[in-house]
């Protein structure tokens, strides 16, 4: 690359009287894959810019850049005209650039105040957070931001924590703020309240940068719109002048028909009865209060809620990994409260876990290896004491060509897999012993529209099959697109349950936010 | 002779058996809370009494001596700050280096000073007024290192810097998040760096006191363990400078009370005590379930931007 | 990607064998080097040291078969420990495992009335078992009370060692030793027998190399050795697939201090035929086994070697005592800048490190 010596702004974007920031001809490589190339992103004051894309277009990347987090391999930034070099986040907050990251950088176990105040310039050496909270209700005031700075970070709503990282980037004085996939765990009545917050700063004159893949909220809130694919820019376009359809094309590259076979299905036995169940969360306290619910062969029931609302100590009380306090889960008729995992999964439960690169796979080991996790102690694969070799890589072949799994090989370690390929060989192990019971936990989380297609496809012919499918998303177009039969959780209860043809997002979202209980069957 | 006497001596036993446990407590306490456990307190401590003990039968000022003992200690803990926060290396094996590497190179450059009793040990204080108190004057102000009461104001002030200021926010900050220390502008490295060379700085002081005061000698592995008595302690304490004290002076009592049975035991068992106590207050810790409190990232070595 | 000087690291993601061999060589290498200032601040010529070890270890048939003798203790408390660290388990008690089977030997050589030839398969079999014994309490405290494995193990060499020494002060005293702090010797048919002219008690090593390819065997090919696996790469998967841990670390400290218990019955049976000073019984053979096993990379094949290459440091240590007049402890250090050694090179293993080629930049599509 050509060094430019020059701080000079160039002439021709000098006339742009109204530009805040200019990233120009950007490229990043990361091994194994190009996530910026060449990419130009302009902003200009006062506006609501959306920055759209699939995930692993470079979205992320290009705003990481910004922020400091990463160096550019090449390319230039502006502020307001003037050439900038931002080493560190420091040098993008001394440059009034504020960052909310998707998964939210708060320290849990720290107050509000505690974290406002973390490495902010000028504030006292003693008794740091005290001086702050002031300004923190100030400023809740003036944008409608409210939340209470001496309570913990963990006692806060995903909602309330979003608040939280807004306030720390306003204290800081930021001008341009970049907003990480910011609605992905709210409920829609707080998505709306976000975006009038938006709407305030934006009066005030603050510039935005919202990261998302959602085309409805590109819509609804942006003044300007950048779309993104693979690492390049394709198009930045006012968002009047553009309608949803254009813009799916732009952001997938081809035509979007988003229709998902599926065929009606007769409802069998019941594969998954639970009954008044109670569960405690990690850290002591009621997740689960009292939820029942059944699931047929044939039938998916779809989990709706915001993220923590005790989805996650469902699953794990279902599958035997926490313990119930109190009620019952029965598999195929047989109860399994509190049984052992192993114990469970040999009933025919197959669990496809939300951590897939915590919880799914064992990183360092094979894929072939990986493929027998949870079978490696029954026949074929294991006789007595020893294993079958043989059994598994003939296993591991079959597997890698049925799910299309692109490994260079059975012995590969699972870690170098992508993230699709890992989901697809969970699938792969979970659902070759044509389970009766399937708990999917976000099974197409951060995974790319080809990769969710398959997976999904995989999971309705599953129900063809005439396996019972617990499904529990926070994506709900998906619930919508996939369920038979939709429960919405909200602080460990059910809220209520409705089918997908005859319920409204709007409906869907107060039960999610716990305003409204309805029983409809 | 009653009970008021068997207090003040095992208080007074207590305080002084617990002083180098408390400052290499309160030293790795620092250190984890940053986010790096530091297995090699034995190395640091080793190396600190036997500086400690060199400097001071040298120039015969057993202050100097204790000096040079943290100096000493403060680059023991550089050695491992480099391996675990620098390079990333596995924080238990770099530590466990530093301590197998200490006990070597104490054992091999202290022949010559073995078997010399120390000419002038550190002194010992009595705080004028707060001795009166009855019993607790006695016990905890007659007669005491001028270690122990700096080590006790030492707890507090590093409670108060903890909780109550800028610095420590930003130190509990990089120990349990440090991806969200280093996204508001907190030099991760910098802060573990500190941490770390902060606690070997105490752990060398905590050596130097065993050997110019505690024994005034200087014997071969003369530590005998007590750096891992401190990361047992670090533990029960659940990372709290406060709470260090008092773990501190119950594992001092046990230690002292063991003694007393002297009549009924082989002193084999008695020596024994200390590392069956060590045991036996990570089993009382783990019933206590204080493992929620550890610092979130401790012993994950940080890569920003990793993908 | 990164630049410093002429050079480039790319990052990789597997490394290869031939690499984590020529790093390892790399570290061992360096650590020699760094040696030589030692000696050449203690006033040693460092060529001198070096070529009197070379002479007195490699260079003679005493000497080989001195190496082989410290190989055996390091060997099986080495693959004892590559057995724990697979599973992630922090055995750092090897050393009291050591001396647990230590003492169950010699109490079946002189206490338990047992003679004849089945003595001495009977004290390997209870060496295993005490030692065992020691690595299971360990298990269960991290299991059931989340008491740290490092510092219980650690803890539990220091009681074992007291242990020893309430049995020869005390209770176990040879009543024909004249005061010495001994027990009395073992009878002959307690005596492992040796290699001629040379005290490499060869039953033991026999059982240490078929250990090594046991465990080896285990590890790749049992349901146990991929539950151990597992565990040790992902506590959350193992949970996930309903694997026990408590099963899972009881079978691992089991064996790995059983292992090291039989390192103690040859230590006894074969050299002291008494008990005595667990410093003696021991010269840090547990401790060092850790360097072992570590360099070893988790194979317990590889242990054969890397317990070979220690064998060859203790006794050179021995020499350096005896001719250069420098303190064992010497060893220490060494095996110290080892550790610290091998684990900075493991951070270049994860890079490919190549020459800037000049005019072009940097911009290639990098990995596979």
């Amino acid at each position: 690359m050509a060094e430019k010596r020059t701080d000079a702004h160039p002439d021709s974007l000098a006339s742009h009287q109204n530009v805040a920031l200019l990233m120009r001809d950007i490229t990043k490589v990361f091994p194994g894959v190009v996530a910026n190339d060449k990419v130009t992103f302009e902003l200009k004051v006062g506006e609501v810019h959306a920055l759209l894309g699939e995930n692993g277009a470079g979205k992320t990347t290009l705003m990481n850049i910004l922020y400091g987090l990463y160096q550019a391999d090449s390319g230039e930034i502006y502020l307001y005209g003037k050439r900038v070099r931002i080493r560190s986040p420091r040098d993008a907050i001394r440059h009034r650039i504020g960052m909310v990251h998707q998964h939210f950088k708060l320290v849990p176990r720290h107050t509000v105040a505690e974290n406002v105040v973390l490495g902010l310039d000028g504030a006292p050496f003693l008794a740091p957070a005290r001086a702050v909270e002031d300004e923190i209700l100030q400023l809740g005031e003036r944008y409608g931001l409210k939340v209470d700075p001496k309570a913990y970070i963990w006692q806060l709503s995903a909602g309330e924590q979003q608040r939280v990282e807004i306030i720390k980037a306003l204290v800081r004085g930021a001008d341009i703020l970049i907003l990480d996939e910011p609605t992905s765990v709210l409920t829609p009545q707080e998505v709306e309240e976000l975006f009038k917050i938006l709407a305030r700063m934006r009066e005030e004159g603050h510039s935005v940068i919202f990261i998302t893949h959602k085309l409805d909220e590109v819509m609804e809130v942006s003044d300007r719109v950048t779309v993104m694919r693979r690492g390049k820019v394709v198009a930045t376009l006012s968002t009047a002048d553009v309608n949803k359809p254009t813009l799916a094309k732009m952001m997938v590259g081809r035509e979007v028909v988003f229709r998902l076979k599926k065929v009606a299905c007769e409802r069998g036995q019941e594969a998954l009865v639970v009954e008044d169940l109670w569960a405690l969360s990690d850290r002591g306290l009621p997740a689960l209060k009292g939820i029942s619910f059944s699931v047929c062969r044939g039938e998916i029931l779809g989990i709706a809620g915001v993220a923590g609302n005790g989805q996650k100590e469902l699953v794990e009380v279902i599958t035997g990994l926490r313990r119930a306090t109190r009620g019952k889960v029965f598999v195929l008729g047989d109860e399994v409260t509190n049984e052992n995992p192993r114990r469970i999964a040999d009933k025919g439960v197959a669990h496809i876990p939300e951590e897939r690169l915590k919880r799914g796979i064992v990183p360092e080991m094979s894929v072939a290896e990986n493929l027998i996790l949870k079978r490696h102690h029954r026949s074929p694969f294991c006789h007595g004491f020893f294993l079958n070799l043989r059994a598994v890589k003939r296993f591991a072949h079959h597997a890698i060509e049925e799910y299309a799994i692109m490994t260079p090989g059975p012995d590969t370690p699972a870690k170098l897999l992508s993230g699709g390929n890992i989901q697809r060989l969970i699938l792969a192990r979970e659902l070759s012993g044509e389970p009766a019971l399937v708990i999917a936990a976000h099974p197409t989380y951060g995974l790319d529209v080809g990769a969710t297609e398959q997976i999904r496809q995989i999971l309705l012919e599953q129900r063809r099959r005439g396996a019972a499918i617990l499904l529990i998303s926070e994506d709900l177009e998906e619930l919508m697109s996939l369920a038979d039969r939709i429960a919405v959780i909200f602080e460990g209860e059910i809220m209520g349950e409705v089918s997908p043809e005859a319920a409204t997002l709007e409906e869907i979202g107060l039960m999610m936010a716990g305003e409204k209980r309805r029983v409809r069957r | 002779m009653g009970w008021e006497s068997w207090i003040i001596d095992t208080l007074k036993r207590a305080l002084a058996y617990g002083t180098p446990l408390l400052w290499g407590t309160l030293g790795e306490i620092y250190a984890e809370r940053a986010g790096v456990v530091n297995l090699g307190v034995e190395g640091m401590m080793i190396l600190g009494a036997l500086s400690a003990f060199a400097v001071a039968q040298s120039t015969g000022n057993p202050w100097l001596g204790i000096l040079a003992a943290s100096v000493v200690g403060g680059f023991a803990a550089l050695i491992h700050a480099f391996f675990s926060v620098t390079l990333r290396a596995n924080q238990y094996v770099s530590g466990l280096a530093l301590t197998i590497f200490g006990l070597g190179l104490s054992g091999l450059l202290g022949t010559s000073w073995v078997g010399i009793s120390l000419k002038n040990p550190l002194p010992k204080a009595t705080i004028p007024g707060l001795e009166r108190i009855p019993i607790l004057g006695e016990a905890l102000f007659r007669d005491h290192s001028y270690l122990t009461y700096i080590g006790i104001v030492l707890a507090v002030v590093l409670w108060f810097v903890l909780y109550k200021t800028r610095w420590g926010i930003a130190i509990r900050s990089v120990g349990e998040s440090p991806s969200t220390a280093d996204a508001m502008g907190i030099d991760v490295f910098a802060v573990q760096y500190l941490c770390v060379i902060f606690g070997g700085i105490l752990a060398g002081v905590a050596g130097g006191f065993l050997s110019v005061e505690y024994r005034p000698a200087w014997t071969e592995g003369m530590t005998a363990g007590m750096g891992w008595i401190v990361i047992a302690l670090t533990i029960f304490a659940a990372w709290d400078p406060l709470q260090a004290v008092g773990g501190v002076v119950l594992f001092g009592a046990l230690y002292h009370l063991a003694y007393r049975l002297q009549a009924w035991f082989p002193p084999e068992f008695l020596k024994l005590m200390p590392y069956a106590f060590a045991i036996l207050v990570l089993a009382v810790a783990g019933l206590r379930k204080v493992k929620r409190g550890a610092p979130a990232s401790l012993g994950v070595p940080y890569v920003r931007g990793q993908r | 990607m990164k630049r410093l000087g002429p050079f480039v690291f790319e990052r990789r993601l597997a490394p290869t064998r031939t690499a984590i061999l020529g790093y390892s060589l790399l570290a061992i290498l360096a650590a020699l080097v760094v040696m030589s200032f030692i000696f050449w601040a203690y006033g040693v010529s460092p060529i001198k040291a070096y070529t009197v070890i070379g002479r007195t270890t490699l260079g003679s048939r005493f000497g080989l078969m001195e190496i082989l003798r410290r190989t055996i203790p390091l060997l099986l408390c080495g693959v004892g420990l590559v057995i724990a660290f697979r599973a992630k388990f922090w055995n750092i008690g090897a050393e009291g495992q050591l001396l647990a089977g230590a003492v169950a030997a010699t109490w079946v050589a002189l206490f338990s009335g047992v003679s004849g030839p089945v003595k001495l398969p009977l004290m390997f079999v209870f060496g295993f078992a005490a030692g065992a014994l020691w690595g299971i309490i360990p298990a269960l405290l991290k299991v059931k009370l989340q008491v740290n494995d490092v510092i219980s193990t650690l803890m539990m060499n220091y009681i074992m060692a007291y242990f020893v020494k309430w049995l020869i002060y005390g209770p176990w005293r040879g009543p024909t030793m004249r005061g010495f702090a001994y027990t009395d010797l073992f009878p002959r048919d307690a005596w492992l027998p040796l290699i001629r002219y040379s005290k490499v008690h060869w039953p033991t090593l026999l059982v240490g190399l078929v250990a090594a390819m046991l465990v080896a065997l285990i590890l790749s090919r049992t349901r146990l050795g991929y539950e151990i696996r597992v565990v040790g790469d992902s506590p959350d998967a193992a949970h996930y697939a309903g694997i026990s841990f408590l099963g899972v670390s009881l079978w691992v400290m089991l064996l790995s201090g059983g292992l090291a218990g039989l390192a103690g019955v040859g230590e006894v049976a074969g050299i002291h035929h008494r008990l005595l000073e667990p410093d003696h019984v021991s010269l840090g053979y547990g401790y060092t086994a850790i360097i072992v096993a570590w360099l070893a990379r988790g194979s317990p094949l590889a242990a054969i070697i890397t317990s070979l290459l220690f064998g060859l440091i203790f006794a050179a240590g021995d020499e350096i005592k005896v001719t250069l007049q420098m303190p064992f402890q010497i060893t220490g250090v060494f095996n110290g800048l080892i550790l610290f050694f091998l684990i900075g090179v493991e951070v270049l293993l994860y890079w490919k490190v190549g020459l800037v080629r000049k005019g072009k930049g940097w911009v290639g599509k990098a990995g596979s």
